[in-house]
């Protein structure tokens, strides 16, 4: 699919990768985009691995079917990656980010045993969840941490749709609104890669 | 002015429901079609619509109140999936048999068992007989539209039928995409007023409905049914015109992709027809004469317009996404080979069971499909027509190679 950026994300039930692939389709709608967000639905209980997809073009897109070949894959539970094999399919251009505390060169090593050998960016989502948030909540810094390494759309513009998208999702709990801004932010800064 | 948004496929159902501000919805939860009733109900308790919700302790009695409701002189509507509606199914038959205009999205699941959440046909196709018009849709944007479409032709005086509104479970009522929405009054005007000619809050002309009929009337009753389903193929495609005067999005008894000159073509319901689009781009950039038909309407059967659409091909595969268990195949294509048999053309003709259970259909399985047409084309042979793709068969020495690997 040359025309089209395609993501995978992969996470445990209740860490919120499905919502975090819905809120990246939103803000690339918000540029103007064709979008896709779904997840793939297995058992539904917390803790259990689960896949979500994103698909994202200038054009309409016809395709209804899972991603085998992503051009990034994002790793919200670093956990998985002794479980799944985060990485197939994933092209050769393409990179993978993962939440751990780990350098990438460190979390490069590990991927080797899968024989990959492309980019790799990490992001410590749990630092970041905790220092903002107070709570383990991974998938906002990690949707920060994709849009910079996949270059989906302009910082500024994502920022200002991630706002809208908190402000009408948290409409009733305001004050965890800047919390969660402020792990977007900070994932868009402190992401690294190798 | 189209209202450009993002969507789930049950989100933008619910929202063209709120848009018709029904008298009645009764519904009860079933993955998943849940999220319909739970996005409406939000609407009901928000009050954006005046709608009587009726939450029921099964889908025999949503059904049984949507008919009470419908014979009443109201709107009703109702959605479900799977076991749901096989728990309905003796209500379905009144529903029809009463000629009672409600409209039901069905978000297609399997059926148990053994027990399965995901997506396949095997509930619509168990129905496909009880008298309901089936409108299938292929993306997010083709169900919010069939469901507005649904209540013109459902209500229509030489039809008064009700319909289901079919979609994929996850695939399409999960997955959120671009779509764009009517305005609320353009919804509004459309489907306009429901004005039954008979019903039985009218006190100045009583009726009674669903009363004993023996043997004198029952017959005739049936054929006038059966009539009524008939009438129903133009009643669609006038609504269908009026619906794209208005918002520039053309719908048929079906859709032709690449058809025109097509050598080897596929039929399909549902969401996979856009997998198949895509794969046909990329067959057609390599010279294969690849096309589809996207069935839109399946009750009534558009046959003969499938069977002049067709005739052109060489070789065809009929894609169902329900098993037969007939040991001839499934439905859709027992029903197409049918349809051909009235025609001079005699094109070879295959059966493909596929993604049954949620199995994802890939790209490359129906790259398979089509391989297999060309093979047929290329060689006349035709063999076994009653075949599967996308299943692992546990014969295959790949498979059992995997297999003992693992047991190692």
């Amino acid at each position: 699919m040359s025309n089209v950026l395609e993501i995978r994300w992969h996470g445990r039930g209740g860490q919120g990768a499905k919502t975090a692939s819905l809120l990246l389709a939103e803000a690339a709608f918000d540029t103007g985009k064709y979008i896709q967000g779904f997840p793939e639905y297995g058992p539904e209980r917390m803790g259990a691995p689960i896949t979500a997809y994103n698909r994202i073009s200038d054009k309409p897109i016809t395709i209804h079917c899972n991603i085998y070949e992503p051009d990034y894959v994002v790793v919200v539970d670093e956990t998985l990656l002794d479980v799944v094999d985060v990485t197939s399919g994933l092209k050769a251009h393409g990179a993978i980010i993962v939440n751990t505390e780990k350098t990438p060169e460190e979390m490069k090593e590990k991927l080797s045993t899968y024989n990959y050998s492309g980019r790799v960016y990490t992001v410590d989502a749990k630092k970041i969840s905790m220092e903002t948030l107070g709570r383990y909540f991974p998938n906002t810094p990690m949707l920060g941490a994709v849009v910079k390494v996949a270059n989906v759309m302009d910082e500024k513009v994502f920022i200002e749709s991630m706002d809208n998208s908190f402000k009408h999702k948290f409409a009733s709990k305001p004050t965890v609104i800047a919390p969660n801004m402020e792990a977007v932010k900070r994932a868009l800064v402190e992401v690294k890669g190798a | 002015m189209a209202i450009r948004d993002k969507l789930s496929g049950n989100e933008a159902v619910a929202v063209a429901m709120r848009q018709i501000n029904p008298d009645v919805v009764a519904a009860f939860p079933i993955t998943p079609s849940t999220e319909v009733p739970q996005y409406f109900s939000s609407y009901v308790a928000d009050g954006l619509v005046d709608t009587e919700f009726v939450a029921v302790e099964s889908e025999h009695s949503a059904m049984s109140a949507c008919i009470g409701a419908q014979a009443a002189g109201g709107r009703a509507m109702t959605a479900t999936s799977s076991a749901g509606l096989a728990l309905m199914w003796e209500m379905l038959y009144i529903a029809a048999s009463s000629r009672l205009p409600m409209v039901m999205s069905l978000v297609t699941r399997a059926l148990s068992g053994p027990i399965n959440i995901h997506n396949d046909h095997s509930d619509a196709m168990g129905c496909r007989d009880s008298g309901w018009i089936q409108l299938f849709g292929e993306n997010n944007q083709e169900a919010y539209d069939n469901f507005i479409m649904a209540l013109r032709v459902g209500e229509h005086k030489d039809v008064q039928l009700p319909v289901l509104n079919c979609y994929d479970g996850f695939i399409t009522s999960h997955s959120v995409e671009n779509m764009e929405l009517l305005e609320d009054n353009l919804v509004k005007d459309f489907v306009g007023e429901y004005k039954p000619q008979h019903y039985m809050l009218n006190s100045k002309q009583q009726i009674a409905v669903g009363p004993l009929d023996l043997p004198p009337h029952y017959f005739e009753h049936k054929r006038l049914q059966a009539e009524a389903m008939r009438n129903a193929k133009n009643v669609i495609l006038e609504v269908s015109a009026e619906f794209e005067k208005m918002t520039g999005r053309k719908y048929g008894l079906f859709e032709e992709y690449r058809m025109e000159d097509a050598e080897i073509a596929m039929v399909i319901l549902g969401s996979t027809a856009g997998t198949a689009k895509y794969v046909i781009d990329e067959l057609r950039e390599k010279g294969v004469k690849a096309g589809l038909i996207k069935i839109r309407v399946f009750r009534p059967f558009p046959a003969e317009e499938l069977a002049a659409a067709l005739s052109h091909c060489k070789a065809i595969a009929i894609m169902d996404k329900a098993d037969g268990f007939n040991a001839k195949g499934g439905a859709l294509f027992n029903e197409i080979r049918s349809a051909m048999y009235d025609g001079d053309a005699r094109p070879a003709i295959v059966n493909y069971i596929y993604g049954l259970g949620g199995r994802d259909v890939r790209t490359n399985d129906l790259e398979k499909v089509y391989d297999a047409l060309a093979e047929i084309v290329a060689t006349g042979v035709v063999g076994d027509p009653y075949r599967y793709v996308g299943v692992i068969d546990a014969n295959d020495v790949a498979v059992q190679a995997e297999a003992a690997a693992a047991r190692e």
